[in-house]
């Protein structure tokens, strides 16, 4: 694929609409392959064998993305970070700020993946939408505005677990297009002694570049798949089990932010499941909701933590 | 000797801990490219041994690859000639020469608010403390 032009990347992340304009035909949600494969092989709508063909296909496209280093997820996840602080402001609150990150960093103890190159970090938006961000590595961003659909820290908890899930199962890198990271090995594999020379370094930047919009893309304005929407909500539910939060904070959340949420909104209306069907998909995981008595000490500091919000 | 299983930390900065839990007390830190010697495992934690010294520790195994990671003397950001699929070459690919590059075509970007975002880090005794005032009763050997 031809690389991006400079000028053209920089559109991107312009004002207004970022991304919203620049839409590629492969565009289409190739992490859906497996699942609907398996799921259309089951049902009769394909033969097993072709399923299968499908299916290894599917798993070769996967384990690219796997060749990804944490080193090079860290300054992708950098990268990706840097974007979305242009185009929204941080929330310059530090008490608010290092409790979430007191919650956040537990959980991510709690996570399949703990342990990333740079290690998690998480930040408030200044910004009403109801939205949050994970960027690869662990820099997860969370706005103003689903803070407030949050009423304990158990749902608080639930959603920065969200969030750690997507890091966790590596959704942000996923979203790459395939041929770039193929691209990418090509000139990793030829020799360079010391740093890259000008022409590989350029190309590689470009590489980068065209990377890092595959990601913003699906992130801000496309969305990720319901299935890995469906995966980041298990992955919280189990997290918030393990640390020995209430699971149900999670349901709470998400029956506050389906009265909420505004259907032309840019936020999680437009790029995630919405609200009910995600209680109906989540509820086998929790189970039978068990007595939730939220501790007295529990309510209070996320009160005086969050009340300014 | 020849049987011995190497593996490598992956990450920047990490810790030996004496027991498999993040809030185990610290033996000591390892860093990105250190080669450990594999002891035993339990649920996620990896046993491992310095070479050479006589420190044992436990790591979450996320912060360990079977590759070997070559870093160059003087500067972990310049990749090598690449030989194998058992080596992971430091500083390959997306690095700190493309985000310097990437910088200099894009200079709106704001990477010093991510730079700072970065410092943000909580220690563990102060996590400790927060789980046991939030009566958090956490299971699985993260106390």
């Amino acid at each position: 694929m031809k690389p991006m032009n400079r000028r053209r990347f920089l559109g991107l992340i312009g004002k207004g609409s970022v991304f919203g304009f620049y839409c590629l035909p492969w565009l289409s949600g190739c992490q859906s392959i497996g699942p609907i494969s398996t799921a259309a092989s089951k049902v009769g709508v394909l033969d097993p064998k072709k399923a299968q063909a499908i299916v290894k296909t599917s798993q070769a496209i996967a384990k690219t993305f796997e060749d990804i280093t944490p080193e090079q997820e860290y300054y992708i996840g950098r990268t990706i970070g840097a974007m979305i602080l242009t185009k929204y402001k941080p929330y310059n609150n530090a008490n608010a700020n290092r409790y979430i990150n007191l919650v956040g960093q537990t959980l991510a103890m709690a996570s399949n993946r703990p342990e990333t190159f740079g290690g998690y970090h998480f930040l408030i938006l200044d910004s009403s939408e109801i939205n949050a961000f994970a960027a690869p590595g662990g820099f997860i961003f969370i706005a103003r505005g689903l803070l407030k659909c949050c009423r304990s820290e158990d749902s608080l908890a639930a959603v920065l677990a969200h969030e750690v899930g997507h890091v966790q199962e590596k959704h942000g890198l996923k979203a790459i297009e395939n041929s770039r990271v193929t691209s990418a090995l090509t000139i990793l594999g030829a020799e360079t002694a010391k740093a890259y020379g000008g022409a590989d370094l350029a190309r590689l930047t470009d590489i980068f570049e065209e990377s890092i919009s595959d990601i913003f893309k699906t992130m801000v304005t496309r969305g990720y798949s319901r299935s890995q929407e469906q995966d980041a909500d298990k992955a919280s539910v189990n997290i918030l089990k393990t640390v020995g939060y209430s699971p149900q904070g999670l349901v709470d959340m998400l029956k506050i932010m389906e009265k909420t949420l505004k259907p032309e909104g840019h936020d999680f209306a437009k790029t995630h499941p919405s609200p009910g069907s995600r209680i109906k998909d989540i509820q086998d995981e929790i189970g039978k909701p068990a007595e939730n008595v939220i501790p007295e000490i529990r309510k209070s500091r996320f009160t005086s933590h969050l009340h300014s919000i | 000797m020849g049987s011995e299983r190497m593996m490598s930390i992956q990450i920047k900065n990490g810790q030996l801990r004496k027991t498999p839990s993040f809030l185990g007390q610290n033996i000591c830190s390892v860093s990105y490219g250190d080669q450990v010697r594999f002891l035993s495992e339990e649920a996620g934690w990896i046993k491992v041994a310095l070479p050479g010294k006589k420190i044992e520790g436990w790591i979450h195994h996320s912060a360990l690859t079977e590759k070997k990671i070559v870093i160059q003397k003087g500067t972990s950001q310049v990749p090598q000639k690449a030989s194998g699929e058992e080596l992971a070459l430091a500083g390959k690919g997306f690095n700190k020469q493309v985000e310097d590059q990437f910088r200099a075509r894009n200079r709106n970007m704001n990477f010093a608010l991510i730079d700072e975002m970065e410092k943000r880090v909580v220690s563990p005794g102060e996590i400790k403390a927060f789980i046991n005032e939030g009566r958090l009763n956490p299971r699985g050997g993260l106390l």
